[in-house]
């Protein structure tokens, strides 16, 4: 542990003491009065305006893996990896309808998590607890690979070491988080995300006017990475014709599963109203054009010539940064990215711990659960996820997270039909979706199990099994080269299984539960008198409805 | 926001919910941004450059754009009245007032 840059680590140190202090704090900012209810724990007292929103859902969504792994992936595999902006551009006009129904749904009937929404909507605890635990596995790998971004930056620093001493920064680093986490809350990381994204649009723009002209200028990055790929026959920097349906399927089916993720909805029911939604999905796209400026910087470090740390390919953009900035404005770039893993981290955690306590704890061990004992469990909750992230990053190889976190997106695509289509409609039988997704789970599993990892250059096998996204469409029958998403595949296949098993449900008049919503919460506004309580969904009614009489659509 | 789970004194608790709709010819407009991103053909291609970018680079960047544009559009379309949302307004700061004087 020699190399140790000092300037970097002070700058980065420093900044983390600073955000840390904010975290301690938040638990006194926007009138967060009484810590000790879900409501203003887990969901921030569900009071914030359009600014917090934004900062808080973008600090979310584009984490810091993301900021560190799709650049790896552009270096590593060149067009393929800017996936990422079509994914992040479809996204939002695609939920732009549904958040907000989602969001009046929650407030008049006080849903703190999805799975509150599919019990109530279905009566069904079974599949409530399919969509939580859903929810849970797909959030801990990511929680995990935050601590990759931040791992890649100590690489850089110069904590190199194996063994405790090398991982010690990491711990301590956690170790805060959680604790700060743990005191205030959701309003941690909404006010950590104002100094996160500062320093994240400030690297940007630096970035792309210094090393562009450092290297030469656009033309020659492109051409540098033209250079890479197109040795061997390779496509260049565009897609090669096979990747063409593989490439429009993950953006999609990527874009379909990001607003299902826990994380996101805990982001979407925090805000004040429908208003400060609408506008955020037309003002989060800013984040989209940064992710894209990102993603080139793998190309600028193929013309710049950098090589990753050892064979760890996400220390590529923190590598570039230490070769192109002088220390200080590196340190300030890696704090950036650091504090970039916080924020989401704190987010998934804080979801996670949601869903635990509601749909586990609250369901199935302590119905008679007071809004106190809910928000102590979920506090620890949050503590227990980290740590097993923690443990998980420490004990486990991380490819190991980085698999399951590939597996994640496709999994929590399974929960679509009941947690999306459900703001729609209830035509479904609850027992059509336990079905469906079941055989989403099979369908996709199967399929990501089947795909091999090839070396880019020799078309050898790396890894036999869960080597990536792109499924060949040979392995179905079909006579083509041509690639395809599975998490779309498998969520087409639990559509039609749902259609098919309710139509069958239906025939034999099984019983269909009550639907415990009205039509009208789907699109209650804030000012209206059913929005002022947060009623407990699993006790009793909002005023201003018929209750949870059996109205049947 | 009020955080105890009775009803306030001033509120009616039967039949009030206002019966509303999202629905809305604008909101058709969605689809551009949905469908013309996910085109792959209409911008694997090198040529035209611009800047020394490559069209497959620069075009979905400006799909942002597109993005941000169409979105910002259906909701200045779709918008309520300033009254309504001036009602909105006032009952997160009635909330935010309840919950003081309760704690």
């Amino acid at each position: 542990m020699s190399g140790i840059n000092g300037v970097e680590l002070t700058i980065v140190v420093v900044l983390f003491v600073v955000v840390t202090v904010m975290g301690f704090m938040a638990s006194r900012w926007q009138g967060g009065k009484d810590l000790m209810h879900l409501d203003e724990w887990g969901l921030g007292g569900r009071s914030f305006g359009s600014w917090i929103t934004w900062f808080l859902l973008g600090g979310d969504l584009y984490t810091a893996y993301t900021f560190v792994a799709v650049p790896a992936l552009m270096f590593g595999a060149g067009a393929a990896g800017f996936f990422a902006v079509p994914y992040t551009v479809v996204i939002y006009p695609l939920v732009f309808l549904v958040v907000i129904r989602l969001w009046s749904v929650s407030h008049v009937r006080g849903f703190v998590t999805p799975a509150d929404f599919v019990r109530t909507r279905f009566d069904s605890p079974t599949m409530a607890l399919l969509v939580a635990i859903t929810g849970i596995v797909a959030t801990m790998p990511y929680i995990a690979l935050q601590l990759v971004g931040i791992s890649a930056i100590l690489k850089s620093i110069g904590f190199t070491g194996s063994g405790l001493s090398g991982e010690l920064p990491l711990l301590l680093a956690f170790l805060v988080l959680a604790l700060y986490t743990y005191n205030s809350g959701l309003r941690a990381p909404a006010l950590i995300a104002f100094v996160k994204d500062t320093l994240i649009y400030l690297t940007i723009i630096v970035a792309v006017i210094v090393i562009p002209s450092k290297l030469g200028g656009w033309g020659h990055i492109f051409g540098a990475a033209q250079t890479k790929f197109s040795a061997a026959g390779g496509p260049g920097v565009l897609l090669p014709a096979t990747g063409q349906l593989g490439y429009a399927t993950l953006a999609l089916g990527s874009a379909l599963a990001l607003f299902l993720y826990p994380h996101s909805i805990t982001g979407v029911l925090a805000a004040s109203n429908r208003d400060v939604l609408k506008r955020n999905m037309s003002a989060l796209p800013v984040y989209s054009l940064a992710l894209g400026l990102i993603a080139l910087l793998g190309f600028m470090a193929i013309a710049a010539g950098t090589k990753p740390i050892g064979k760890d390919g996400n220390t590529i953009v923190p590598e570039l940064f230490q070769q192109m900035f002088p220390s200080w404005f590196a340190g300030i770039a890696f704090a950036a990215i650091a504090i970039g893993a916080l924020v989401p981290a704190a987010i998934m955690s804080i979801a996670a711990a949601n869903l635990f306590t509601r749909n586990v704890y609250k369901e199935f061990l302590k119905r008679d659960a007071t809004p106190h004992q809910e928000a102590r469990v979920a506090k620890i909750t949050s503590l227990v996820v980290k740590l097993g992230a923690v443990a998980a990053i420490l004990f486990i190889n991380p490819q190991f997270s980085i698999d399951l976190q590939l597996i994640g997106g496709v999994i929590i695509l399974q929960t679509l039909p009941s947690v999306a289509l459900g703001l729609y409609t209830r035509w479904m039988h609850r027992g059509a979706l336990v079905a469906g997704w079941v055989a989403g789970m099979v369908a996709g599993l199967w399929m990501l199990y089947e795909i091999p990892k090839l070396d880019p250059a020799t078309h050898a096998i790396v890894k036999a099994h869960f080597g990536g996204s792109a499924f060949a469409l040979s392995k179905l029958g079909f006579a083509t080269k041509a690639t395809i998403y599975p998490g779309l595949v498998a969520v087409l296949i639990n559509l039609l299984v749902v259609v098919v098993v309710t139509v069958i449900l239906r025939a034999m008049k099984v019983a269909d539960g009550v639907d415990g919503t009205a039509e009208t919460d789907y699109t209650a506004e804030r000012e209206d008198p059913t929005v002022r309580d947060l009623p407990d969904p699993l006790a009793s009614a909002p005023p201003g409805v018929a209750g949870r009489a059996s109205v049947r659509r | 926001m009020a955080i105890t789970s009775r009803p306030p004194a001033d509120t009616p608790t039967t039949g009030v919910a206002p019966h509303r709709s999202d629905r809305s010819p604008w909101n058709w407009l969605l689809l551009i941004p949905i469908v013309v991103p996910l085109l792959v053909p209409l911008y694997n291609a090198t040529s035209p450059t611009l800047f020394g970018w490559p069209r497959f680079y620069w075009l979905q960047l400006a799909f942002v754009l597109l993005g941000v544009a169409t979105t910002a559009l259906v909701y200045r379309m779709t918008r309520r009245s300033s009254t309504e949302r001036r009602a909105a307004r006032d009952a997160i700061a009635r909330d935010a007032a309840t919950q003081d004087e309760e704690s």
